[in-house]
């Protein structure tokens, strides 16, 4: 009946699908999924001079997306774990036979895929760039790999700050204020203002910036060590969650 | 079987459950009460897996809760207090969800979703959002989720808090219904609840047991056991009748009524029938006369506001001797 014959999966694959119901049985997911788009058009259109530099690529698509997902993706990783500790469901969810590990990710995973198919639904953009232009694909398949996987670098970091409060305004807060340091500590203006240190030093700040890694891929530099970078990142943002989460469940 | 020994749980310093031990066996249902902050709710998030203990062990059917977590959870059906369900998860789908996660498939699911709900009357909400549900289905949907694997291991925590008589009345029935062939506990401070669905009472009181016996045990240790309640229609001197009366140990004034008495017996005598004889025989102005119920209460406010205070003296006093140590 129950017990032994569960697989990790099979519990994982449950409460990834409550989760991903969950964001959809409040309009959470639309808001979401539609700000999303209207913010990349703006982005893309407007701001990033799409028709003006007349080069037929998505880079002022993408190069936007640190900074989108800066705010976007704390709103759908912000009641993660504080949701669970204010209505005192994690009580329950904790004291049915699964792991946390599963538990973990099912709902890491969950974020990740809604986060995803707002990206997906992007698409439009790339039709009109091959409709305007030729394009190379392949380095637009590889931008949005590095979009996704960048966006579950935030989403891992939101997790954890999730965990560590039961109010999810704050964990929003605390998630936008993480998130910014390993999205700026990449960017030109804080180099330079390490221009004192040793090299190694600077190499090292932006090594962990998420724009340094991003950068690389959506040129369509598919290195081995950009992705396991972010793959790394997840890990150990999720791990965190899970020692956050057990150290915390009671209060 | 669940086995609790030398259980301690601590909130940094502070003392929910200090050095627990107690078994129950198959088909018991046992009563757990004390008063708020007694550490009921404590002993169950252990029991359950929710919190590790700081000292001590909790078997369930063999399996130890540290080692082996997902075994026990597996065997216990639990409904934390306050019920908390899925806000925005409509009454199928939580149970729906649960029943997955309890291992249930196709087939098998639905009857166990269609037996719960007809075991707790959910029927008529299965499509609403948990969230639009009142106080009382709210509850019986926790139920239902305690009960959807047929748990060899029911705890319940406060089951019938906050519902109405009716309500309260049909969660007991359900309660005796599910005894058969398990082990069921339930936490509780309404102590007519205890005397009319469990086989056995703990009394705790700020983290320790003060009491463990049938609900008629404990009910027997009270000072007022067989104790004769007595109405006066005007002055008698009640206790210059009952004076030479040996059986009897006290006559008490009561406080909120006008000529209402209390006869309290020696320990272990009745004296119903000698009183009735004597109101019958001496013509005394009796307007109604009965025994004394509540014994529980009378019993548990005696032991927990006792045990409680001297309890906590004693860790003052632990604590100022490990200071003046330091
Ligand atoms: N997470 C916690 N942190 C600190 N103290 C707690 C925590 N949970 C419970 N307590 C304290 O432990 C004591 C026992 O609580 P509880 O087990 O909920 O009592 P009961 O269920 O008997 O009313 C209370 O004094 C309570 O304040
Ligand atoms: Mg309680």
């Amino acid at each position: 009946m129950n017990s032994a014959k569960n697989s990790v999966m099979r519990n994982l694959g449950i409460i990834f699908k409550r989760e991903l119901a969950g964001y959809f049985a409040t309009p959470l997911a639309y808001v979401f999924i539609v700000i999303f788009l209207v913010m990349s058009g703006i982005f893309t259109f407007d701001l990033g001079g799409f028709y003006v530099r007349g080069q037929a690529d998505l880079m002022p698509f993408f190069s936007f997306h640190p900074w989108l997902y800066l705010f976007m993706i704390p709103a759908i990783a912000m009641g993660l774990w504080a949701d669970e500790r204010k209505s005192g469901t994690i009580e329950l969810l904790m004291t049915l036979p699964v792991k946390l590990s599963d538990v973990v990710l099912g709902k890491f995973l969950a974020a990740w895929v809604l986060s995803g198919l707002a990206l997906l639904l992007t698409f439009p953009i790339w039709i009109t760039v091959n409709y305007l232009g030729s394009p190379d694909n392949g380095v637009i398949v590889a931008a949005y790999l590095g979009s996704w996987l960048m966006a579950g670098g935030f989403l891992a970091i939101g997790s954890c700050m999730s965990a560590m409060t039961r109010n999810s305004v704050i964990a929003f807060i605390l998630t936008v204020a993480i998130c910014f340091v390993f999205v700026a500590s990449g960017s030109e203006i804080v180099l330079n203002a390490f221009g004192w240190a040793p090299q190694i030093m600077v190499d090292a700040i932006a090594a962990l910036s998420f724009l340094t890694h991003f950068d690389s891929i959506s040129k369509g530099v598919l290195d081995i060590r950009d992705i396991l970078f972010f793959v790394v990142f997840i890990g150990s943002w999720l791990f965190a969650s899970a020692i956050v989460i057990e150290i915390k469940k009671a209060n | 079987m669940i086995e609790i020994s030398h259980l301690t749980k601590k909130f940094d310093s502070f003392t929910a459950v200090d050095d627990l031990s107690f078994t129950v066996a198959e088909g018991e249902v046992l009563g757990f009460l004390g008063p708020n902050g007694a550490g009921k709710s404590t002993t169950m998030k252990v029991i359950t897996g929710f919190l590790a203990p700081t000292a001590g062990s909790v078997t369930v059917c063999g399996h130890d809760i540290s080692t082996d977590p997902i075994a026990v959870k597996s065997l216990i059906g639990y409904l934390p207090e306050g019920a908390p369900c899925y806000p925005d998860m409509t009454v199928l789908e939580f149970l729906d969800f649960i029943a997955d996660i309890r291992g249930f498939h196709g087939e098998e699911k639905k009857q166990s979703i269609a037996r719960v709900v007809q075991q707790v009357e959910l029927g008529e909400v299965c499509h609403k959002t948990i969230d639009t549900l009142s106080k009382g289905f709210k509850r019986r949907v926790g139920l239902a989720q305690a009960i959807i694997h047929n748990p060899k291991v029911l705890i319940l925590d406060e089951p019938t808090d906050g519902l109405d008589p009716n309500q309260k009345h049909h969660v007991r029935q359900l309660i005796r219904n599910l005894a058969r062939d398990r082990i069921v506990i339930i936490s509780t401070h309404i102590l007519e609840e205890v005397s009319a669905v469990c086989t056995r009472a703990i009394i705790i009181a700020a983290g320790r047991i003060v009491a463990d016996g049938t609900p008629k045990e404990l009910e027997a240790r009270s000072r007022y056991n067989g104790a004769v309640s007595i109405q006066l229609t005007q002055e008698f001197d009640l206790y210059g009748a009952l004076e030479s009366v040996t059986e009897v140990v006290a006559v008490e004034e009561s406080d909120e009524e006008r000529r209402r008495y209390t006869i309290v017996p020696a320990a272990g005598k009745q004296i119903f029938n000698k009183m009735l004889e004597r109101v019958q025989g001496e013509q005394w102005p009796v307007a109604e006369f009965h025994l004394v119920e509540g014994l529980l209460e009378d019993y548990f406010r005696s032991v927990t506001q006792g045990a409680s205070l001297s309890a906590h003296a004693q860790r003052r006093e632990r604590q100022s001797n490990s200071e003046q140590q330091v």
